[in-house]
């Protein structure tokens, strides 16, 4: 045995390490500017290509607008060959109908463009590599990448990029994620356990490894990453369907109400005997200032830009639906292991039984973990080299004979120079004393106890048929994580902690971090009925997972997030992979899918509380020819018939462009409780949707009049 | 506005308010089949009734089959109602000979087409009447086809209310009750013993119930007038508890046997309110937090009061033309003041603007006063009464469902302003109950913008058979903006099933007629069917629990959204129509223009 220095942790990213941000929405790892130069004229080009028919005819609301546009067109055409008179003004809101449905063909196109960029340049690393394929024989074979199907095994040494997704069946090397997820620190992928997944297109830094090949050409992680970020396999979420239906609805009542006006103002005529019937081109125009545009035109983006905000976050969404269930998610199931606390637990402290040594206790720890490479063994040592400086003992000149830590003996420890040093569970160590002829002082229960009380684990340490004492090992909350707990429940969503410990150690931790609930000793087993229970009582269940033995639960969870680092059976079963590999990020993802939900919400609302100020604009102008009496409804002052319906129009239209930052961003969200979040997002979105356009259509209309454009 | 008529406003609010909670009570223990003090008594009849009828009590249906037994008892209606009155003249208790060669001179011909209309309009709750009743119907027609089916429409409304509070309530279920059961109990237990209790008490207060032909009497004036008669108390009673509305006479109750005192007037605006009221109640109970049903009670008085007054200012302010007149017409100790065209004395403006208000409300549709003379904002608001759906109270079990799918409509959107997908007392709110409540919501302003559009301009030949009188305009009394009023009236009193009248247009021509019997259908079963598919679809629905992050329905805050929703849904709808009704009237006036 060589000589054991203090161990330093792996070059493995470590969750624990990662700076917690504040806010529950942290800035993206890929943000890009809102308004790229590159997808901005992308962009704009795909909102006249998407003037077609048959692509608008997908979106009720805008299929409207473009037939009315045609039709003012069509109109202004037969008037301009008959030189009939108001041909500008048909013009002008013939070219502003037009532009009411490019500026909405803007905003789906930027979000997708969005989308493509981050495709391309996923694409670009798709290049066709060279597999090292292993023959059964043992020989290798040198064939295109794209050949490999599953179970194919092959070698990757330095250098090399990672031919496909795989499991690493032997061997352990560092490897460059940054492709997948943006992170340029190499992180370990090692044969067996749950870190033994690796990903095509990764690059192999040091060492050399076997892979076996898990999915076919086509099939792969990045296949369907590109898929999912070009929106090849986007779908219309349920809610948005509804939400879909809701303004289809609306806008048959807008075109009835628009439609039966020719024969309302044809009665009114004969009855008052002056005046003249709205022009195609006035109906079409309050009919579309009418009709829910805003909230058409932005729908699909918002959508589109949502799953955008959740691949920002490292976290790829299998679904849209996924997105959308986690802004409804009731439960959070939290691995207490590197989500609520830190990686591992933490040896602090040294009790000793009734008169023994601190110094003789620490010091049979410290022997007895030095080739324990768990991470409390490894904290074992460092806390007896910090206090008693301990170090770099040899032990090789010694006799020494280590005893691996096993689930039968419950102990571990060393056999060194006749002693036979153990620790371990409070009862193994009696029952290894009192085998040993010892008797077992009864401060070590209390002491025991007490510590288990508080959250701790107590780790009973023992010389021979000699109770030491105890090494008080404890799980380390997270800075910041009592409050995104309470934050979270302010919105609603109970925490849930799962661990394996017994039920007093995780009631102290619980407590400690202020979860709602937790779940002890839970195997897989456990947490498939926890999920099941809830989800009966009609609670969404979101969890994060890693190993194969969570993916039953993954599956079952109505957002489960596999980590990326994990196993390629979580991946499959859960409907999100983090990029990162942080479970703490499940809340920032309910974060996001409550913010999409309000930003549809509240551009509904908003886009309805419009139509007030349009009717005051429209309605006398268009029958004060007839009722002069109707003027007075013209609060705005607005300068004539034609000025006021054009400037209702234009509002209309520039409304729209005004708010694409907004449903590409997404709407503030704060973890406050739904009545605050309702009274604020009325206060703003409805009754300011109500004031607004008036000062905006009035300062329309006086530009108009100042251009001589009306 | 006057502090005795604000007072009797309000005394009315309260005394509503105080019978809500122990209506609403009795309401949900005889729905849910429990023992009641009734019982005794009339449990055997109701035994009775599903004996004969070969009803098992315990058997729930879907809410497919619901509907089915739903439209198959509306089609028998239908069918009934009509047969009987055309063949009123062959059959008894017709002591004016209406429908027989001996009928007076001035009775009104029971056409097919008027037929129709009328059995549609009892079936539907509407009780549109484009007849005049004194010199139309047989009294056997008013008792054994009217009447019972004021009674039978009545309960087939609370019965889908009922159904679809069930649907709110229950969970994992595919059933929604026993439509048979729901309206026998309704019949027996709610409406027969309150409506003998009512009958008497207007008996008592002067209204008459005999089966006499009418008398002549010499008035003072020494000229002749000729007063009906008829068993009208027994009618009344039903009338205005399953606001129906359908006089017995064509005064409805601004006539003295239909109405005589202010205390008759004041029970029967409560008897108006009163199931409506209660069954809030009865939802909050339902699905087990009153608060719920409390929320949507304040959301229907809120906007009952404000229109009460706007409507009670309007015509206590009176017109401005006579003010510049110089004719003295505020109130004083010695006359109302105000707008008393159209009105009764005895009622005053303060309980002629509430009975407005609350008929309007409540799609009842009888009436103290006509709604023709009113000023134009007075008449504006029963008109947008009738077109945000009749959701104050409303119709009886109508109020409440359609208040319900308003409900459905706000939290779909209000509910995702607090980031969670729609949810509603526990169910969520998905694809298709949106879809059905946006069917609902748009049938109705379809038919009223729809045919007031035709209406408007149909261009019918001068003594054709479709409307004798010429283009279907040539009906109206008024020209001008008021003209457009009174159609637009006609068809969202249809189509909102109230029946009332803006009167001051004659519709008994086939072209109105049928029009109008379809715009009641539409409006009633469009409005029904959604409800009921509504109720199926949240009964198999499982029960989400509530939590800090779900949308409050309790509070001032949904009651805010609720009402917003309402009125806003129904001014955007009909604010271009109003806008060449009552509100250019009111500007006309303003400037000096009158009707």
């Amino acid at each position: 045995m060589s000589s054991v220095t203090t161990p330093t942790p792996p070059a493995d990213r470590r969750p624990d390490t990662r700076q917690e941000s504040a806010s529950l929405i942290s800035k993206g790892v890929r943000a890009r500017p809102l308004f790229d130069p590159e997808i901005l004229r992308r962009a704009i080009k795909e909102s006249f290509v998407k003037l077609n028919p048959r692509l608008v005819a997908k979106n009720p609301v805008m299929f409207v607008v473009e037939v009315g546009a045609a039709l003012t067109t069509v109109f202004v055409i037969k008037d301009a060959i008959a030189h009939a008179g108001g041909v500008f003004f048909g013009v002008q809101i013939a070219f502003w109908l037009w532009f009411t449905v490019v500026f909405a063909n803007f905003a789906e196109a930027m979000a997708e463009a969005r989308g493509k960029a981050q495709a391309d340049a996923l694409r670009k690393t798709k290049t066709d590599t060279v597999a090292r394929k292993i023959r059964p024989d043992g020989c290798f074979e040198m064939v295109p990448a794209s050949r490999l199907r599953s179970g194919d095994v092959c070698q990757c040494e330095v250098g090399d990029l990672i031919p496909g997704d795989g499991e690493v069946v032997e061997g352990v090397a560092s490897v460059d994620e940054s492709v997948i997820t943006g992170e340029s620190a190499p992180v370990i992928r090692e044969s067996g356990g749950d870190r033994s997944a690796v990903t095509g297109g990764t690059k192999v830094l040091s060492d050399h490894i076997k892979v076996r090949i898990t999915s076919n050409p086509g099939e792969t992680f990045l296949d369907r990453m590109i898929a999912l970020v070009e929106g090849a396999v986007r779908q219309k979420t349920p809610n948005e369907i509804a939400l879909n239906i809701l303004i289809a609805g609306l806008t048959l009542i807008f075109l009835m109400a628009v439609a039966t006006l020719p024969p309302y103002a044809k009665y009114a005529i004969q009855a008052v005997g002056k005046g003249s019937a709205p022009t195609v081109a006035v109906l079409v125009s309050l009919l579309v200032c009418l009709i829910p545009t805003t909230i058409g035109g932005l729908l699909s983006a918002i959508g589109i830009a949502g799953m955008d905000r959740v691949m920002q976050h490292n976290v790829l969404a299998m679904s849209g639906k996924a997105v959308e269930a986690s802004g409804d998610v009731n439960t959070l199931l939290l691995d207490k292991t590197g989500t609520i606390t830190l990686g591992n637990r933490q040896a602090v402290e040294f009790i000793t039984v009734d008169g023994v040594n601190e110094r003789d206790l620490a010091d049979a720890a410290q022997l007895s973990s030095l080739a324990d490479e768990t991470p409390e063994g490894r904290s074992i040592v460092v806390l007896a080299k910090e206090k008693y400086n301990f170090r770099g003992r040899e032990v090789a000149e010694h006799e020494a004979h280590f005893i691996p830590f096993s689930a039968y003996t419950r102990m571990s420890g060393v056999d060194i120079d006749g002693r036979r040093l153990r620790k371990g569970a409070t009862d193994a160590i009696t029952q290894f004393v009192k085998a040993a002829g010892g008797a077992v002082p009864p401060s070590l229960s209390e002491i025991s106890d007490r510590i288990s009380r508080n959250g701790g684990t107590p780790l009973a340490v023992a010389d021979n048929r000699r109770v030491l004492g105890i090494v008080h090992l404890k799980d380390i909350v997270k800075g910041g994580m009592k409050e995104r707990l309470a934050s979270l429940r302010a919105m609603g969503i109970r925490s849930v902690m799962i661990t394996g410990d017994n039920p007093l150690t995780a009631a102290a931790i619980a407590q400690e971090a202020g979860v709602d609930d937790f779940l002890a000793q839970a195997t897989p087993k456990d947490k498939l009925e926890y999920i099941k229970k809830e989800q009966a009582e009609g609670r969404l269940v979101a969890m994060t997972g890693d190993g194969t033995n969570d993916a039953p639960a993954l599956a079952q969870a109505d957002v489960g997030v596999a980590m990326n680092t994990g196993t390629m059976a979580a991946k499959e079963a859960g409907n999100m992979v983090d990029l990162d590999s942080n479970p703490t990020k499940l809340i920032e993802v309910v974060a996001i899918g409550k913010q999409l939900l309000i930003t549809r919400g509240s551009l509904t609302t908003f886009s309805i509380a419009n139509d007030v100020a349009k009717y005051f604009a429209i309605i006398p102008a268009m029958f004060a020819p007839i009722y002069p009496e109707l003027n007075k409804l013209n609060i705005m002052g607005l300068h004539s018939p034609q000025s006021a319906v054009l400037a209702a129009v234009i509002f209309n239209a520039l409304i729209i462009i005004a708010l694409v930052p907004l449903a590409l961003r997404g709407v503030q969200y704060k973890p406050v409780s739904a009545g605050q979040m309702l009274t604020r997002n009325l206060l703003i979105y409805g009754l300011g949707g109500i004031i607004v356009p008036f000062p905006g259509i009035w300062l329309i209309d006086k530009i108009l009049v100042a251009l001589h454009l009306a | 506005m006057t502090s005795l008529g604000i007072s009797q406003i309000v005394v009315y609010f309260l005394i509503i308010l105080a019978i809500t909670k122990p209506v609403g009570t009795f309401l949900f223990r005889v729905f849910e089949g429990e023992r009641t003090f009734l019982h005794p008594v009339l449990r055997p009849l109701e035994k009775l009734i599903y004996w004969a009828g070969g009803v098992r009590e315990g058997e729930e249906q879907s809410w497919v089959r619901y509907s089915a037994s739903l439209i198959s008892l509306s089609i028998f209606s239908v069918l009934f109602v009509y047969v009987l009155q055309r063949l009123q003249g062959h059959l008894p208790l017709n002591p004016m000979h209406f429908s027989t060669p001996h009928a007076p001179p001035n009775a009104t011909a029971m056409t097919p087409d008027l037929a129709f209309n009328t059995a549609v309009s009892f079936v539907t709750n509407t009780n549109w009447q484009s007849y005049s009743p004194d010199t139309t119907v047989s009294y056997l027609t008013q008792m054994a086809a009217l009447a019972v089916q004021n009674f039978v429409s009545a309960a087939v409304g609370i019965a889908v209310a009922v159904a679809l509070i069930r649907g709110f309530a229950r969970h994992t279920a595919k059933t929604i009750g026993n439509f048979w059961v729901d309206v026998t109990r309704c019949t027996v237990y709610i409406l027969l013993p309150i409506c003998i209790l009512a009958t008497l008490f207007f008996v008592w207060q002067g209204c008459i119930q005999n089966f006499k032909g009418p008398v002549t009497a010499t008035t003072l004036e020494g000229s002749t007038q000729v007063i009906e008669q008829g068993p009208l108390a027994s009618q009344l009673a039903i009338k205005m508890l399953g606001t129906n509305g359908g006089g017995f006479f064509n005064a409805n109750s601004a006539h003295p046997y239909e109405n005589p005192t202010p205390l008759s007037n004041m029970f029967q605006l409560l008897l108006i309110f009163a199931l409506g009221a209660g069954l809030t109640y009865m939802f909050g109970k339902a699905v087990r937090d009153t608060r719920q049903g409390w929320a949507i009670f304040a959301a229907m008085s809120v906007m009952f009061l404000v229109g009460a007054f706007i409507c009670y200012g309007a015509e206590q302010r009176g017109n401005p033309m006579l003010t510049s007149m110089g004719v003295e017409h505020a109130y004083t100790g010695s006359q109302p003041g105000g707008n008393m065209e159209g009105k009764e004395v005895r009622f005053g403006n303060a309980m002629t603007a509430l009975f407005a208000t609350v008929t309007t409300d409540a799609s009842c549709g009888a009436v103290v006063a006509m709604h023709d003379s009113f000023t134009p904002i007075g008449g504006l608001v029963p008109l947008f009464n009738i077109q945000t759906d009749e959701v104050i109270f409303g119709g009886v079990g109508a109020g409440l469902y359609s208040m319900l799918i308003y409900v459905i409509v706000a939290v779909f959107i209000g509910g995702l302003m607090v980031g969670r997908t729609p949810e509603y007392v526990g169910k969520k709110i998905e694809q298709k109950e949106v879809k059905m409540a946006i069917i609902a919501v748009l049938a109705t302003s379809f038919v009223i913008l729809g045919f007031t559009a035709l209406s408007s301009v149909a261009p019918f030949a001068k003594n054709g058979y479709w409307n004798a009188p010429g283009p279907a305009t040539a009906n109206l009394n008024n020209n001008g903006a008021h003209g457009f009023s009174e159609i637009l009236y006609a068809y969202s009193s249809g189509a909102g099933n109230n029946g009332s009248a803006f009167a001051g247009i004659n519709a008994n021509t086939p072209w109105y007629n049928l029009t109008l019997a379809l715009d009641m259908l539409v409006g009633r079963f469009l409005f029904i069917i959604p409800a009921l598919a509504i109720a199926g679809s949240l009964a198999g629905k499982k029960l989400i629990p509530t939590t800090a992050g779900t949308l409050p329905t309790t509070g001032t805050l949904f009651v805010v959204l609720l009402i917003g929703t309402v009125v806003i849904v129904g001014a955007l709808t009909y604010f271009p129509a109003l806008s060449l009704g009552p509100i250019v009237e009111h500007f006309q006036m303003l400037g000096g223009k009158l009707f």
